[in-house]
């Protein structure tokens, strides 16, 4: 196993992988962070930890990697969004990297120029993103500085295009502006992200909890908030709790 | 108001909103309320009222008959489903989402499933991309029926439900034939479905939609020129397009403002495109509207049922789950003399035959696939609108993160808007016209 001191230079080091395909990108894009990509550090094998492991697979150590930033051209109607909200000239500090990956497009977006981008996302003719779909969080505890994501599932029904943006916040300082004015059905979708996240989001009329009750602790999707659940005892063997099972590293 | 009663349900309290009753039903007499000025009261519908399509609690605030100000409260099924699916593999994620919007249950595993196949970068064989367009338009009309069935129910229209719930019970049973389960099936997987169709399948499929086609038009008999459904419908729960896009309103509610906004033409998928069907509009933007909208919506679905199932008919014998041994669950169930379980050749190939065959099937099903690190969104048309669902993987066996974009959810920010202003008993009928379910809405 590898000490928590060796996991921070695993990841200072920032772009090995095992089979070096994320090496080059970091170099050729210009990113707040380098290393924001790796958003864990996966160790063993076959899910085991500590003794017992005789094969020597405990030892290996990868960093997860999410895709890293796209090269122009994106293809297709991509580069004609992207051209479009470059030339809108207040928006040029905007964007923070592109990503393409599986089809999708992902414009990462620095959270204090959020509301101008999605102004104009839904109010320029070439763009006219009218709907949006979904608001999500998702909480990387291992993106020091990073850890708390929220995507944006906008669809243009007049160009029949969706996008995805991503806006990223510290633990610390878990600050994203609400997009309600522009987008009202991001109301009851924030105080969910809210509520699950512990994002709060500046100019909500009313981010309160939804799912939860209005007194509960904690935000329950975060990474470091359990499952919760007992152990079960079915003729004589004993069931553990669905998080405290083996789980495949 | 200084009367003190130990019972916290039944007891007059104050607030600093002034005095609180509680009453529970033909008890009004009991309340002296002649210390309260004006006739401006909050009152708490439900969570458990008959009339709010399970556990919703609507805050009114009424001035005699007329609905000033309307808020939801949700929340009161959060069963943490999304939190569930990631300490489960990716399969057995449709294990979980099948639970949410139980009235609709295939739309829940597609968006999932098709989430999951774009992270992987596979398609389903052809026969299991027909047999899911079969089984989500045969859901759309049991889900449809189910909308008319407790809307009509709600407005005092009990021929209207007991009809509703009859022709779905048909349905439920292709359901239990082709997947084993009335409801939270499971059935569309990572890869495929679960089992092929059944011996008999095809002449059930064909009889029950000759008997749906006889019974359906009975609703457009009893309630579209019935001038009281008409007089409890028409103009209630006004919401137009440009209130529909803010909102994020879709489904039949978007298509009842004379929108074409259907996924299933629009965005296609698993083959939608090849089949033929009509997007049914109207522009009545109303519970009327809505109501028309899916009442011909089931017709339109019973039409790409019944191409799917001659379809089927003709792809006899061709794969249901892709031919990737690494992703494909190894075995296909079978019903034996003690039960369900897994077909007696696959056990005698991994028992007898095959240590890697055993080694194989133990891995796939206790520690399942891997998916690679990224992310996806797919969406599908629901019978209540756009079900979207955000996968994100860090290339483990698990998913890392599952979010779903409810339609119901999304849907029910509409009370308000189409409620306030309206009469009491009007907001019954707005809420039955959005067709919220709660699995959904909390998850």
């Amino acid at each position: 196993m590898v000490d928590a001191k060796g996991n921070k230079d695993e990841r200072d080091q920032g772009t090995k992988t095992q089979d070096g395909s994320h090496e080059t990108q970091a170099e050729l894009v210009k990113s707040d962070a380098v290393e924001l990509e790796i958003v864990e550090v996966r160790e063993g094998a076959f899910g085991i930890h500590g003794t017992g492991d005789t094969s020597g697979f405990g030892g290996l150590t990868r960093p997860v990697m999410m895709p890293g930033a796209s090269q122009r051209p994106y293809g297709g109607w991509y580069d004609e969004v992207a051209d479009q909200l470059a030339t809108i000239t207040e928006l040029d500090e905007a964007i923070e990297k592109v990503v393409v990956d599986r089809g999708e497009i992902t414009f990462f977006i620095r959270r204090h120029k959020l509301l101008e981008t999605v102004t104009h996302l839904r109010n320029d003719p070439v763009l006219r993103f009218e709907f949006c779909s979904s608001v999500s969080g998702v909480h990387f505890p291992h993106e020091t500085g990073r850890e708390l994501h929220v995507a944006y599932h906008l669809l243009s029904m007049t160009h029949n295009r969706r996008i995805r943006l991503e806006v990223v916040a510290p633990d610390d300082d878990p600050h994203i502006p609400s997009v309600v004015s522009i987008y009202p059905t991001a109301d009851w979708q924030e105080r969910e992200t809210w509520d699950m996240f512990g994002i709060i989001f500046d100019g909500h009329p009313a981010l309160a909890r939804i799912l939860m009750p209005d007194d509960w602790p904690g935000h329950p999707q975060r990474k470091d908030y359990p499952l919760g659940g007992i152990p079960v005892e079915y003729k004589g063997g004993t069931i553990a709790p669905p998080d405290q099972r083996r789980s495949y590293s | 108001m200084t009367e003190t009663v130990s019972d916290p349900y039944a007891s007059t309290t104050d607030s600093a909103e002034g005095p609180v009753f509680t009453v529970t039903g033909q008890d009004w007499d009991t309340i002296d309320a002649s210390a309260v000025e004006g006739d401006h009261l909050v009152i708490n519908m439900g969570p458990q009222h008959p009339s709010t399509h399970g556990v919703l609690r609507l805050i009114l605030e009424i001035d005699g008959e007329t609905v000033r100000d309307a808020r939801a409260g949700v929340g009161y099924l959060h069963t943490g489903i999304e939190k569930n699916m990631e300490y489960r593999t990716w399969t057995q994620g449709v294990t979980f989402c099948t639970r949410m919007d139980y009235v609709a249950p295939f739309s829940n595993e597609a968006a999932y499933v098709m989430a999951v196949e774009k992270l992987l970068g596979i398609e389903a064989p052809e026969k299991a991309q027909v047999m899911r367009v079969l089984l989500l338009e045969l859901n759309r009309v049991s889900s449809h029926l189910v909308a008319l069935a407790t809307g009509g129910m709600e407005i005092g229209a009990l021929t209207v439900m007991t009809c509703g719930f009859r022709d779905r019970e048909l349905i439920l049973d292709l359901f239990e034939m082709i997947t084993g389960l009335r409801m939270n099936h499971a059935f569309i997987r990572p890869g495929g479905v679960a089992q092929d169709m059944p011996a008999g399948g095809i002449e059930k499929l064909r009889s029950t939609v000759r008997l749906l086609k006889k019974r359906l038009p009975e609703y457009a008999a009893l309630c579209n020129a019935n001038p009281i459904f008409k007089g409890r419908l028409k103009g209630v729960g006004h919401l137009d397009l440009s209130g529909c896009l803010a909102l994020g309103l879709t489904g039949p509610i978007l298509r009842a403002t004379g929108y074409d906004w259907d996924l299933r033409k629009k965005q296609p998928y698993w083959g939608y495109e090849t089949y033929d069907f009509d997007v049914v509009t109207r522009d009545e933007p109303d519970a009327y509207g809505r109501f028309r909208v899916r009442l011909d919506e089931m017709w339109e679905s019973l039409k790409i049922v019944e191409q799917a199932t001659e379809r089927l008919a003709a792809m006899e014998g061709q794969p249901v789950m892709v031919a990737d041994k690494k992703i494909a669950w190894p075995s296909q169930l079978s019903v034996g003399s003690d039960g369900q379980g897994n077909s007696a050749e696959h056990i005698k190939h991994i028992m007898g035959e095959s240590m890697e065959a055993l080694i194989h099937h133990f891995k796939i099903v206790t520690e399942g696939f891997r998916v690679p690190a990224g992310q996806a969104y797919a969406s599908v048309e629901a019978p209540r609108g756009e079900i979207g669902c955000h996968v994100v993987s860090d290339g483990g066996t698990r998913p890392y993160r599952a979010h779903f974009r409810d339609p119901s959810f999304v849907n029910l920010q509409g009370t308000s808007v189409m409620s306030e202003g309206g009469m009491l008993s009007d907001v019954i009928v707005a809420i039955a016209s959005i067709d919220p379910v709660m699995g959904g809405v909390d998850r």
